[in-house]
């Protein structure tokens, strides 16, 4: 299928465009571009947070493709310095790529064994959890097709997907007609759990308010209710939830046809992390026994998921990622970024993607303020600010193609809008990761 | 007024709007520098939208604008003494508590904060 056709000079109009936004990796996009300005005019079928994704991101030809301590330098200057600082690190640390191609991503992989660098993606401070809760308990697992084909029951348990994914909703889990699904919204019920009401509240059939800090205990007095069990009174106090709420909750879970577990940070980022993660999962298997129930993680940045999937396939782990020893190890907590940067452990770091210096803890911040540190972004952020070495990059799925992976881990390629004057992640990385080789040959 | 409350970083729509137009950007800062509290501790503690409050985590401080958070249409929450402020370099700043737990992960929406307010013009200024 041609995906693109001329409409009128200096116009082109590109169907099935994929936003690289947020996790959902929406591939039905028709994006209006102007070819002269370099920005795109218009995004049919985008949520209000693609339109501002392909709306913002025009080409801003005054800003350097790249800076050393802010002064503007070639592009191979840039990456001679890039290289000096990671060969001369004793402990290097590479972080981020949610919002790069897989194509960037495994050149990253590929750089960090290189190194014997540490790896690790923005999972750590996202899904990780999640991930290490599923490897102890398995992944009842789905994708979004099944989802919108099959799933009479959706759970938002500790996200808000109105605000945060709004086509998650729209597009493939609560409003869209499926083959067993006739009547769309009508025949599909919606349960939020959360700590507050949000604007998913707004479309969801049942509220359930958890105090914050208590998702472990509702989920374990959900897993005996389905396995048969009777709940102790002392459930309502620690949860704030009545014990006939969560009895109601737990018979509305086994009875439907389908159901899907979608969760959030509201899960990994509080009391009980993993365990959280794990509990879900388990609810997941128990309710099997009665229906067929599956789980997905709302996940972030647009191509968070192939992080995980990369560097899987690639080391045989998803995140926190060290291989000074020649080899991959995986060990959260030791090879994590925050608690590697707490420690103050890394003496350089490489920021693919991310703004660790806007979302990291504090401590860790004051870490990565006293080392060099190298930054890939489209955009001026407080991580670009504090680097040492500065690449202005074209933006994925805009400017440049590749593949990105939804939430439900299905690859999808990118069609770009229109050329950009900045090199991709991958055009920087190539050349980085020879000229690294080159270093390191050099010191033996 | 000075009262311990659990703050909880958040992501909004506004937040991901603003974060396109860039993150050094006036849009970006306003709304990851404006706590949501429930009308309910508004009141209490004599809170007007655009208010000054300072929130104060460990030995790290901040000074932010309130103004009170959106309910669901249909349902109404009880969760009084709870804030929310969206992601961004201040609630890293109440971040100080760096401990994963072994994750990698820190407890970050969790962070207990001491929450004092309104700020007359000229402390929130200084």
């Amino acid at each position: 299928m041609d995906s693109s056709v001329a409409a009128e000079p200096n116009i082109r109009v590109v169907k099935n465009a994929t936003c690289t936004f947020c996790g959902c990796v929406c591939d039905d996009m028709e994006l209006t571009v102007d070819l002269d300005q370099k920005r795109i005019t218009k995004a049919k079928n985008a949520c209000v947070l693609g339109k501002a994704w392909f709306a913002e991101h025009s080409v801003d030809e005054s800003r350097p493709v790249a800076m050393i301590e802010g002064k503007e330098v070639s592009l191979d200057e840039a990456i001679d310095e890039a290289a000096k600082i990671l060969v001369n690190a004793r402990f290097p640390v590479i972080y981020g790529m949610s919002n790069s191609t897989s194509e960037a991503q495994r050149e990253t992989v590929k750089m960090a064994d290189l190194l014997s660098a540490n790896v690790d993606s923005t999972s750590s401070v996202c899904h990780g959890p999640t991930g290490m809760g599923l490897q102890g308990v398995g992944e009842p697992t789905t994708t979004l097709g099944e989802v919108k084909n099959r799933a009479d029951m959706i759970v938002y348990w500790g996200c808000n997907p109105s605000d945060c994914h709004p086509r998650l909703s729209t597009h493939y889990a609560v409003n869209p007609k499926g083959m067993y699904i006739p009547n769309g919204r009508k025949d599909r019920t919606v349960i939020n759990v959360d700590v507050r009401s949000t604007t998913t509240t707004n479309i969801a059939d049942v509220f359930v308010q958890v105090k914050p800090g208590s998702d472990f205990e509702l989920l374990w007095g959900l897993r005996i209710l389905v396995r048969g069990g009777k709940l102790n009174p002392a459930f309502e106090e620690q949860t704030g939830v009545p014990i006939d709420v969560i009895e109601n909750l737990a018979s509305r879970l086994m009875s439907c046809n389908y159901g899907i577990l979608f969760f959030g940070m509201g899960l990994t980022m509080t009391r009980g992390r993993h365990y959280n993660a794990s509990a879900l999962h388990m609810l997941a298997t128990d309710l099997n026994e009665h229906t067929h129930f599956v789980v997905k993680p709302a996940r972030g940045h647009g191509n968070v998921t192939g992080a995980d999937t990369v560097m899987s396939w690639q080391t045989g782990y998803p995140f926190g990622i060290n291989f000074n020893r020649g080899y991959p190890r995986h060990e959260p907590g030791e090879f994590t970024t925050t608690d590697i940067m707490c420690r103050g452990e890394a003496d350089a770091a490489c920021i693919i993607a991310s703004d660790p210096m806007a979302n990291f803890a504090k401590p860790a911040i004051d870490h990565m303020k006293k080392i060099p540190m190298i930054s890939f972004d489209p955009k001026p952020t407080p991580t670009s600010q504090a680097a040492r070495v500065a690449f202005t990059t074209a933006c994925y799925g805009i400017n440049t193609p590749g593949t990105v992976y939804r939430m439900d881990d299905i690859p999808i390629p990118l069609r770009p809008a229109f050329e950009s004057p900045f090199p991709s992640d991958l055009d920087i990385l190539k050349p980085l990761v020879k000229r690294i080789r080159e270093l390191k040959r050099a010191q033996y | 007024m000075t009262e311990t409350m659990l703050l909880v970083p958040m992501r909004t729509a506004k937040q991901g709007v603003a974060l396109n137009q860039g993150k050094l950007k006036d849009a970006y800062k306003k709304e990851t520098s404006t706590v949501e509290i429930k009308q309910e501790d508004m009141d209490r503690l004599g809170l007007k939208t655009g208010d000054r409050v300072r929130l104060r985590a460990g030995t790290e401080e901040v000074i932010v604008s309130c103004k009170p958070r959106k309910e669901g249409k249909k349902v109404q929450d009880t969760a009084t003494g709870i804030i929310f402020l969206p992601y961004g370099p201040i609630s890293s700043a109440l971040m100080t508590d760096g401990d994963t737990a072994g994750t990698g992960m820190p407890d970050s929406k969790h962070l207990i904060v001491e929450i004092e307010g309104p700020l007359a013009q000229e402390e929130s200024d200084g």
